[in-house]
């Protein structure tokens, strides 16, 4: 027994290290700038980069273009296959989890392809259109997540009686849909929505073959170009992404405080 | 007779080859309380269905109030219902859930919270009206529910068996308060139970309901006096089965075990020498011999259990047993097992099962 606990401890410090040693040798070059100290001139630089600012807004303006898209999306249907359709479930989710094994370059293709300037649709000849393609490649993508998310918001509560009690009430479905369901699986949501977050602040392919001013782009071009503030951008998109999984991991507490309180 | 409020007419429900539900013709008066009684998978849950609109009719018709609802949404058919599982929603609070009808319905809100606080008032928790479902226990959480469905004041009220998940003292003490508020509010009810005694305590009248059939419609009292076929009298009440030639079946007279008694109800529809079931109440039998003209059967008591307020006797006879109920005295014995004994009941009480034995 004692040999084992051991045995545990001793894995979970290796893979702690291995994660944990590269991302301090990164913070250590970040604090470089100074020679001979420490000092954080490359964070300074990259806070006060126009560039960085202009293409970390607009990620965030994507990211919550797309959240709002996907939950309008997702919602609805996770809703409506579970009330309804319980047999097309393994067939959406499927098709949800597609996009896990498409790479981003291949919906890219595929709108140059459909949407290029020459076609019928020539959305990409338009910057504000082509945001529009930005939002949906972005939904594409965070699909399995937010799919994932709702449906298991959804499981937790039973869909089919509070639609029937609400519907008794007089209720038509746009009131079912605002009152009684999006708001318990309000945390579910957030959790998808942080996810997604994630997912698209740091997105480089589509963002890049769209030419769009994107915050995925930016740290590539930072990266071939500087020196000391390619770290300092690293860290600050780990932080960004840590801090949306603690915010998903304190949502889920709640969610699972507030069903323990039920009798 | 009253205007029918609600009506089904010749409803039918089928699910592919299976039919769940036949030919259920029922009138329910305004302000009548209806009971729908059965074992599980009877349909009387898919009827219940039918009339709120969760479930599309295969056949027939569904009136209220002189209104065809059959092929109306939900939403449209202004009626109230309790679910078993309670069905509150939990995002809002107590007041807020008892408040939702009015608040869909565009009600003002001053309007609407003075029925909150009313409904809060008939359920007897106006203390509760922040509190959300999950601080409530499960009487509290049904009674929330109760007023959620009666305040928008639909016409019809429906319960898809509201006290299954409670404790029995609970599910006591509630019933009365449900059926002590229908009537006060006069709202024509519908009310789905497997628990016989909530459908004998609580209903105006009771529908038996067996395979997707209507056994037998009538009073408590009528239904559990004069059950028209086996499956009501043996699902409603508990009943002694005894198994005897049948004599003279104009007369009624039937042999058991060797010992001749008549039922007063006849066997008009058997043969004479065919062998039928008969059934008796336990209540319906003593163990003493007040005279007269009553059923007389001797037999052996063969196991007494000591019940508190009751006690409970079996008799033998040769092939056939029943149970009888007889109240504890403490000046009084129980009987000693082994012992003869002369059981004796009235024509009227016995019951001739249709169908042969």
């Amino acid at each position: 027994m004692k040999r084992g606990r051991i045995g545990s401890w001793v894995a979970l410090l290796f893979g702690a290290g291995y994660f944990i040693i590269p991302l301090i040798a990164t913070f250590e070059f970040s604090l470089r700038v100074r020679r001979g100290e420490y000092s954080l001139d490359a964070y300074r630089n990259v806070f006060t980069d126009l560039r960085f600012q202009e293409t970390f807004t607009y990620s965030t303006a994507v990211a919550l273009a797309t959240i709002v898209v996907g939950v309008l999306l997702v919602v609805p249907t996770a809703y409506w296959i579970r009330l309804r359709l319980p047999r097309l479930r393994p067939v959406v989710e499927f098709i949800t989890l597609m996009t896990l094994v498409i790479p981003a370059i291949i919906i890219v293709f595929g709108y140059i392809r459909l949407y290029n300037s020459s076609s019928w649709l020539p959305f990409t000849a338009s910057a504000r259109a082509t945001d529009v393609l930005l939002i949906f490649g972005y939904v594409t993508l965070a699909l399995p997540y937010m799919y994932r998310a709702v449906d298991t918001g959804l499981r937790a509560i039973d869909i089919r009686t509070l639609t029937e009690a609400a519907q008794s009430l007089g209720a038509g479905w746009i009131t079912i849909m605002v009152c009684v369901i999006l708001p318990n699986v309000r945390v579910a949501v957030l959790s998808g929505a942080f996810l997604t977050f994630a997912i698209v602040i740091g997105e480089f392919t589509l963002a890049a073959l769209l030419n769009r001013p994107a915050f995925g782009p930016y740290l590539q071009n930072v990266g071939a170009n500087k020196i000391y503030e390619p770290s300092a951008l690293a860290i600050i998109a780990f932080l960004v992404t840590w801090g949306c999984i603690v915010v998903m991991q304190l949502l889920g507490r709640a969610r699972r405080g507030a069903a323990s309180d039920t009798r | 007779m009253a205007v029918a409020f609600l009506e089904l007419d010749d409803v039918r429900k089928t699910y592919g080859p299976a039919t769940v539900v036949q030919g259920f013709d029922l009138s329910v008066g305004r302000g009548e309380f209806v009971s729908f009684l059965g074992p599980s998978g009877c349909g009387k849950t898919t009827v219940l269905r039918m009339i709120a609109g969760f479930e599309e009719p295969t056949g027939g018709a569904i009136r209220i109030d002189g209104k065809d609802v059959t092929d109306l949404r939900p939403n449209q058919r202004n009626i109230g219902m309790v679910f078993q599982a309670y069905a509150l929603f939990p995002n809002l609070t107590v007041a807020q859930n008892i408040g939702f009808g009015l608040k869909v319905a565009g009600m003002p809100k001053a309007d609407a919270n003075a029925r909150v606080a009313a409904m809060l008032e008939l359920i007897k928790l106006p203390q509760f009206s922040d509190r959300y479902p999950y601080q409530l226990s499960g009487g509290q959480q049904q009674r929330v529910a109760l007023a959620r469905a009666l305040a928008p004041k639909p016409k019809l009220l429906l319960l898809d068996e509201p006290l299954s998940a409670l404790d029995a003292k609970v599910r006591v003490s509630l019933r009365e308060e449900i059926r002590s508020i229908q009537k006060e509010l006069g709202i024509t009810t519908v009310f789905v139970t497997h628990d016989q005694e909530e459908a004998l305590s609580m209903s105006d009248r009771i529908v038996v309901m067996s395979e997707g059939r209507m056994e037998q419609v009538g009073t408590p009292f009528e239904v559990y006096n004069f059950p028209r076929t086996r499956f009501v009298a043996s699902f409603v009440g508990t009943l002694n089965i005894l198994r005897g030639k049948v004599g003279d079946p104009a007369k009624g007279t039937i042999t058991v075990d060797g010992q001749e008694i008549v039922s007063a109800r006849g066997v008009a529809d058997a043969q004479p020498g065919e062998i039928r079931s008969v059934a008796l109440r336990p209540e319906a039998v003593i163990l003493t011999d007040p005279g007269g003209t009553r059923n007389r059967m001797q037999g052996t008591i063969e196991e007494v259990s000591f019940l508190g307020s009751v006690v409970r006797v079996r008799v033998r006879f040769k092939d056939n047993v029943i149970s009888l109920d007889t109240f504890n005295s403490a000046s009084v014995a129980p009987p000693e097992r082994g012992k003869p004994v002369t059981v004796t009941f009235a024509h009227e009480d016995l019951l001739v099962l249709e169908g042969a034995a």
